[in-house]
């Protein structure tokens, strides 16, 4: 699914990630854990092709394609998903026609009919309902005046209509409430099947217990310096990052 | 010297051979003063303070002040004709078309059907305009042959009243001079739209429209008005719209325009009475080498009124907008609640916006808020829409349209909401992509 190989990354000159290396099979969650500023963030808006986050060495497989011969709309409809930690407020576009605009999108590059208004609907009402937003959402701005929370639903909102291969989640359990996490990791759940991978980008291992992944690495200072099962999430809720330092094992 | 023919001069020469065959006589006096006015005048210049960023060297070509030789029967009518219930007044070329005009009860006069007692309204009306900053305004008052009075009664429910000004090929190379005047009686209730177009088959030429639009909103009287400038790339329009609000009144104005060779809209609001409000909206589009301006002026004389003024422009190719907003507070204006937003996207890297907010406060007890902004299409926006397989065309498309669309969202007026969104689309369409 994806396969990330001794990748280098800027932002600004300044050189974040430092030879990371990854590799997600279909159907696997891997969670990436690690201190502020060790390049969680970074990996995310490279891996979905931001402006200004440079890849400096290193490749990147995406179903066996260079995501760095596409630009982000073609990542997007070949089926990456990053759900961002900051939503961005875009008013004077509706929800509605931002979801049908990237569902039109995504299905004209797979060679799809284009959705007829009534199912398109009727989809978009069922996803509201399935992240606990009320319909009155579709016809707002986007994310426009949204609380964080609802931003965030939003986001899971829009993974659920257009049913990416590869969901990167980037922090999107910080400023959550329990009952918001909840659902969002519902939508997540509910998500999950042998052929749909995850990459969940987290500070804390306290999403990991309602997503539980199958591997987690921590990555420091632009790498990836250890990895195990879920129980190493426990490990270092318990111990800190700190930790790593003093049994440095990358 | 320079050869450079004077608009203005040969504008006085224009407005003294109305004197020999009028139907207006009884505005003699008045046209006269304005001649006197003018007298020696020129064009303005980048060194006059009111036109320091307008490109007026198309008025240059000479021989441009005459009245259009044998103006067009009849024109293709906009869809809005159809689309929106009410009277409508069909003005092509200046000249009232009976035939496409659809009007119902006494309360519109033509100025040469206006009894004495209108034409002393007219008149007063007239005379009362500012001129001081644009003399273009005393152009077009010295060239005032024809123009409507509309007089709105309280307790009378009106239909709404849409003027079109439609421009065809037969005013092309001349001048078309107009007059609007609305007073709503204390407590009336009204919808005025101004409609300005050009008939689809004009293919080159520039034509130049004048019109002055003068709204003496009563006591606790309500105006809803529209004003929309969509003529071709090719026309040149100096515009005039002054809205007196007497006490307790209300005024809810929205303003649309493409850009042309010339484009000037003025926007006066005076509140002369306490507790009127004034909410004014407006959109511009230029595109191309596309000139648009807008210059308002709110003024607060009474305590009490509130005003609430929001302008956003959206610029491409290599055009040129301009927006002057000012707000002016009188020593008396004790309460008053003024804000004024002016927000501008530059879609390319030639487009240019010349945005200046004046506050003249005098008053100690006011709450005035204003803010400009200009800005590039938002980059994390665009990577937003991108990262959900947008593609970037579409995206830029859509986070234009978002810009502008607030603005057009609000008006309550499904018809003309329902006129104007494809045609931004495909302005934008065309701005966007090119």
């Amino acid at each position: 699914m994806l396969n990330i190989k001794n990748l280098h990354a800027a932002v600004e000159d300044k050189t974040i990630l430092k030879g990371l290396n990854l590799e997600i099979k279909p159907g696997e969650v891997h969670a990436i854990m690690g201190p502020n500023g060790a390049g969680k963030s970074t990996l995310g808006n490279v891996l979905a092709g931001r402006e200004g986050y440079e890849r400096t060495n290193g490749e990147v497989l995406f179903n066996e394609k260079d995501i760095f011969e596409m630009d982000p709309e073609e990542r997007a409809a070949e089926g990456m998903f990053l759900a961002f930690q900051y939503p961005v407020e875009i008013p004077g576009v509706s929800n509605l026609e931002f979801l049908k605009a990237s569902l039109d999108a995504i299905r004209k590059y797979n060679n799809q009919p284009e959705l007829d208004a009534v199912s398109f609907m009727k989809m978009a009402r069922e996803t509201c309902k399935a992240v606990n937003l009320d319909q009155s959402f579709l016809k707002r701005g986007v994310n426009e005046g949204f609380s964080g929370g609802e931003k965030k639903r939003n986001e899971i909102m829009q993974m659920m209509l257009l049913q990416p291969k590869l969901c990167i989640l980037d922090e999107t359990d910080s400023g959550l409430d329990i009952d918001a996490l909840q659902v969002v990791a519902k939508g997540v759940n509910d998500l999950r099947d042998s052929n749909r991978s995850f990459v969940v980008v987290t500070h804390y291992q306290r999403l990991l217990d309602y997503i539980v992944p199958d591997y987690v690495h921590v990555l420091a200072d632009g790498k990836i310096v250890k990895s195990g099962g879920k129980e190493l999430a426990h490990e270092l809720e318990d111990k800190g990052y700190g930790w790593l330092d003093n049994n440095e094992v990358a | 010297m320079s050869t450079t023919h004077n608009y203005i001069q040969e504008s006085i020469e224009l407005s003294e051979a109305l004197e020999n065959n009028s139907p207006t006589a009884w505005l003699s006096d008045f046209r006269k003063m304005q001649r006197i006015k003018l007298e020696g005048a020129t064009v303005p210049t980048r060194t006059t303070e009111h036109f320091k960023y307008n490109n007026l060297t198309a008025l240059n070509q000479g021989g441009l002040a005459k009245f259009p030789e044998s103006p067009a029967v009849s024109a293709e009518l906009p869809s809005l004709v159809s689309s929106l219930e009410g009277d409508t007044i069909v003005l092509i070329d200046g000249r009232f078309d009976s035939s496409s005009s659809k009007i119902s009860g006494s309360h519109l006069v033509a100025f040469h059907e206006a009894n004495e007692d209108q034409q002393k309204t007219i008149k007063d009306a007239l005379s009362r305009q500012n001129f001081a900053k644009n003399i273009f305004n005393r152009v077009n008052a010295g060239l005032t042959h024809s123009g409507w009075l509309v007089e709105f009664n309280k307790s009378v429910d009106y239909r709404p009243l849409h003027i079109v000004h439609i421009t065809t090929q037969a005013a092309v190379d001349s001048v078309i001079n107009e007059q609007l005047i609305v007073k709503l009686n204390s407590m009336a209730e009204a919808t005025v739209i101004e409609h300005f177009v050009s008939d689809n088959n004009i293919k080159s030429g520039k034509t130049i429209s004048h019109q002055s639009a003068h709204f003496d909103i009563g006591d606790a009287a309500n105006l809803q008005h529209y004003r929309l400038h969509l003529e071709h790339s090719a026309h040149i329009h100096f515009g005039q719209c002054t809205f007196w609000l007497n006490r307790d009144s209300q005024l809810n104005s929205f303003h649309l325009a493409t850009g042309g060779i010339i484009k000037r809209i003025d926007l006066d609001v005076i509140h002369q009475s306490n507790g009127s409000h004034a909410e004014i909206n407006g959109v511009y589009l230029a595109a191309d080498k596309q000139q648009v301006d807008y210059h308002t002026n709110v003024e607060h004389r009474t305590p009490h009124c509130t005003t609430q003024e929001v302008f956003r422009g959206l610029i491409g190719g290599e055009a040129k907008a301009v927006f002057n907003g000012r707000i002016h507070i009188y020593p008396d204006a004790q309460k008053t609640l003024a804000e004024l937003s002016n927000k501008n996207l530059l879609l390319s890297n030639k487009a240019e916006i010349d945005t200046k907010p004046e506050l003249e406060i005098y008053a100690d007890d006011v709450r005035c808020a204003h803010g400009a902004t200009i800005s590039q299409m938002d980059s994390t926006a665009m990577f937003y829409l991108t990262s959900r397989g947008i593609p970037k065309e579409k995206a830029k498309l859509m986070l234009s349209f978002g810009f502008v669309n607030e603005l057009i969202n609000n008006i309550n007026n499904d018809a003309i909401v329902d006129y104007l969104q494809p045609l931004l689309t495909q302005f934008f369409k065309q701005t966007v992509t090119e």
